[in-house]
């Protein structure tokens, strides 16, 4: 396997991979495909380590071919650009996040919406168009299409910016898609991990008055005084969430683990969304009048298309927005991910990949 | 208790109702207040038959106070207008709907939604805002605040239009809420009863492409040929709900009965809506990926407001929409209620109120 992985291509190319459900990732070499004529070949400088990541390791969704390399908050510096590249040369910062592909003539694609397009590659586990297999950020070095280049914006850090380009845009579209993001409107967050952290940033430079939900009552005060949330409420308390009823335009709920929403629903104003970014792995349940009974809305987003990415990342740049990053080493990566597992993380953990994946 | 009922306000007035959770109904004299300065008086003549009402007679949602007299369709005739009432006159003919008090402060009533007011009065089952029951169409007479009170569209049959008070408006409100009421939408319609067919009409008035979803293969002539939908789906039918995947701007949901909804959900293009009004006893389940995969919405919807309720009936008037009905003798109404529970009719009952209710 190993062989084939390195012939593949024909540029080397080495990184950390999962080989089995274990999830356990251990260094790995393989190949990558020439500079095409419209790609953009990029160092990779860091890495963000996604929740989703975990999940495609242990092979949780039932998507994953091994080996598996992962890795889609993918931060770097141009090294060699196709004849037809127009947007990006060598020197360059750049980003790539969970998009490298898509059919590009679809009705999504050609409103600029790649994420919702039914032939999307993902940067990693996906086949691409020439049938071999992606692999992600946890590499020495990555090549895209031009179109799913970012441009990285000159005043954004680049090791706490790289979660931005999932955890960020995840959070930021849906504020953005429903309306959320007027200033003055009460925005609920349901968890204070990856995803949540930056969704508050987000709501509060929209200039909303944010509400965090959480299970674990001492979050509080990283909530209020670390991210200047504006309310925290402890989910499993009754008394709380009464208090709070029908008092919100809107909640973004970031939680993975199975939780209940019919109290999240009760918390929503008339008209009011509930928007789910995290992944139970149970079905939810919902009892029809609660959302007949205000005309509630319940729905999910999953990233967005390259065009609002590159817009989040201006938007992060000029607010000052960044995630709350612990830098690691890749040879951390294991222990990380059962960090990640606990949630014990303040919120993001980003690899640093250029000064510590060393070639075999 | 009936002596009570008699003596509670001053003017006689008579219906039927039903005195317990059997919720078979009998003949019953009971009193509505005296006209006051912004009330409407008018007499019934007639009264469309809900699946609500059933509901409401055998306290299934366990909200009911018995005797409850039923009736939120009503049409008829004014009689007497109070002294500060602009915009009725004796001998005008009036609908009545689902509401006959709000708070008329609140967000929800200040923006004309009065569906939303947490204090508002519903036509019958619960207490009025003078701690009286209020008492529904299946009477001889009707008396309401001016402002919930309907104007009736000239060129509208009054029997056939009564329907529309309920069903018209519940179906009509979220088609045009959601944005369903585009030229060339595709939108589906699950559920030929009494919200379903008249949700049908809407979305062909709207210009809309229909497609009909039932369980009922046999409904497949009356939704083609008689309600003019173009196309239908058997919902149970996999190969059928397949070829749907992915091709719908929406879905209008009228069925109470217990179904999933995921299909549902597999037939909405991205960003597509799926909008309950039905309410099934059980909760529904969804898996979270099927809304975060295509950014699609679940809601809610329940009845509209004054003002859109009023456009509605003209907007019905103008189109030429009326419900589908059987008209009945109001002593029929028991096995009305039997058929109604067996989907056994096409597709509301019509208590011909005038013609039929004596007084005792």
């Amino acid at each position: 396997m190993a062989n084939s992985l390195e012939s593949e291509h024909p540029i080397k190319a080495y990184g950390y991979a999962s080989r089995d459900t274990s999830g356990v990732l251990s260094p790995l070499t393989f190949s990558r495909r020439a500079t095409g004529e419209k790609d953009v070949r990029f160092k990779v400088l860091y890495c963000g380590v996604c929740h989703s990541d975990l999940h495609f390791v242990k092979n949780e969704w039932g998507m994953t071919t091994y080996p598996l390399i992962p890795g889609h908050e993918i931060v770097g510096v141009v090294t060699e650009v196709g004849s037809k590249v127009d947007n990006f040369k060598v020197g360059d910062n750049v980003g790539v996040g969970c998009l490298v592909g898509s059919c590009k003539s679809c009705q999504s694609c050609t409103n600029d919406l790649e994420n919702y397009c039914p032939k999307q590659i993902l940067t990693y586990g996906s086949p691409y168009y020439d049938g071999t297999f992606t692999y992600g950020g946890y590499s020495d070095h990555m090549v895209a299409d031009e179109h799913f280049i970012l441009r990285w914006p000159k005043n954004l850090p680049l090791d706490s910016g790289s979660p931005l380009l999932c955890a960020g845009i995840t959070t930021y579209s849906p504020l953005r898609h429903f309306g959320l993001d007027k200033p003055g409107l009460k925005v609920g967050v349901v968890g204070l991990g990856g995803l949540g952290h930056v969704a508050v940033k987000f709501a509060k430079a929209f200039g909303a008055e944010v509400t965090v939900f959480s299970t674990t009552p001492a979050k509080k005060q990283e909530a209020l005084d670390g991210l200047k949330a504006d309310h925290f409420i402890v989910s499993k308390d009754p008394e709380q969430m009464q208090s709070a009823a029908g008092s919100l335009d809107g909640i973004i709920d970031t939680v993975s683990a199975t939780h209940p929403i019919a109290p999240l629903l009760s918390v929503l104003k008339p008209d009011g969304k509930l928007v789910l970014v995290g992944a139970p792995e149970k079905p939810l349940e919902i009892a029809a009048f609660s959302l007949i009974m205000g005309r509630k809305i319940v729905t999910g987003s999953a990233i967005g298309g390259l065009k609002e990415t590159q817009e989040m990342l201006d938007f992060a740049a000029e607010h000052g927005i960044t995630a709350d990053i612990e830098l690691i080493q890749i040879d951390y990566v294991n222990t990380a991910m059962e960090r990640v597992l606990k949630s014990d993380v303040r919120y993001r953990f980003v690899i640093d990949v250029a000064n510590s994946l060393k070639a075999p | 208790m009936a002596k009570s009922l008699e003596s509670e306000h001053p003017i006689k007035a008579y219906g039927y109702a039903a005195h317990d959770t059997t919720g078979t109904f009998s003949p019953v004299t009971f009193s509505r207040r005296v006209t006051g300065e912004k009330d409407v008086r008018f007499k019934v003549l007639y009264c469309g038959v809900c699946h609500s009402d059933l509901h409401y007679a055998k306290n299934e949602w366990g909200v009911t106070t018995y005797p409850v007299i039923p009736g939120h369709e009503i049409v008829g005739v004014v009689t007497e207008v109070g002294s500060k009432v602009e915009k009725f006159k004796v001998g005008d003919k009036v609908g009545v709907g689902c509401l006959v008090g709000s708070c008329r402060s609140c967000e929800s009533c200040s923006s004309d939604c009065e569906q939303f007011c947490p204090t508002q009065t519903l036509t019958y089952g619960v207490p009025n805002f003078d701690g009286t029951q209020a008492y529904g169409g299946y009477s001889d007479h009707m008396i309401s605040d001016e402002h919930f009170v309907l104007r009736w569209p000239e060129n509208l049959p009054l029997d056939s239009g009564a329907p529309l008070l309920c069903a018209g408006i519940t179906t009509y409100s979220p088609l045009r809420y959601f944005g369903l009421d585009k030229p060339g939408m595709k939108v589906g319609v699950v559920g030929l009863g009494g919200l379903g067919h008249v949700a049908v009409k809407m979305a062909k008035a709207f210009g809309a492409d229909v497609t009909v979803f039932s369980t009922t293969a046999a409904k497949k002539q009356e939704a083609i040929e008689g309600l003019k939908a173009d196309h239908f789906i058997n919902s149970r039918d996999e190969e059928e709900m397949k070829a749907a995947a992915s091709t719908l701007d929406g879905i209008i949901d009228t069925v109470s009965g217990n179904h999933p909804i995921v299909p549902l959900l597999g037939a909405l293009k991205p960003n597509g809506k799926l909008v309950l009004l039905g309410a099934p006893e059980k909760p529904v389940e969804l898996a979270a990926f099927a809304l975060i995969l295509g950014r699609k919405i679940v809601a809610g919807s329940a009845i509209g407001g004054l003002k859109e309720t009023q456009e509605m009936l003209d907007f019905s008037a103008k189109h030429g929409i009326t419900a589908d009905i059987e008209l009945i003798p109001i002593d029929y109404v028991n096995t009305a209620m039997d058929r109604l529970l067996k989907s056994d009719v096409r597709y509301r009952f019509v208590i011909d109120v005038a013609n039929s209710l004596k007084a005792e």
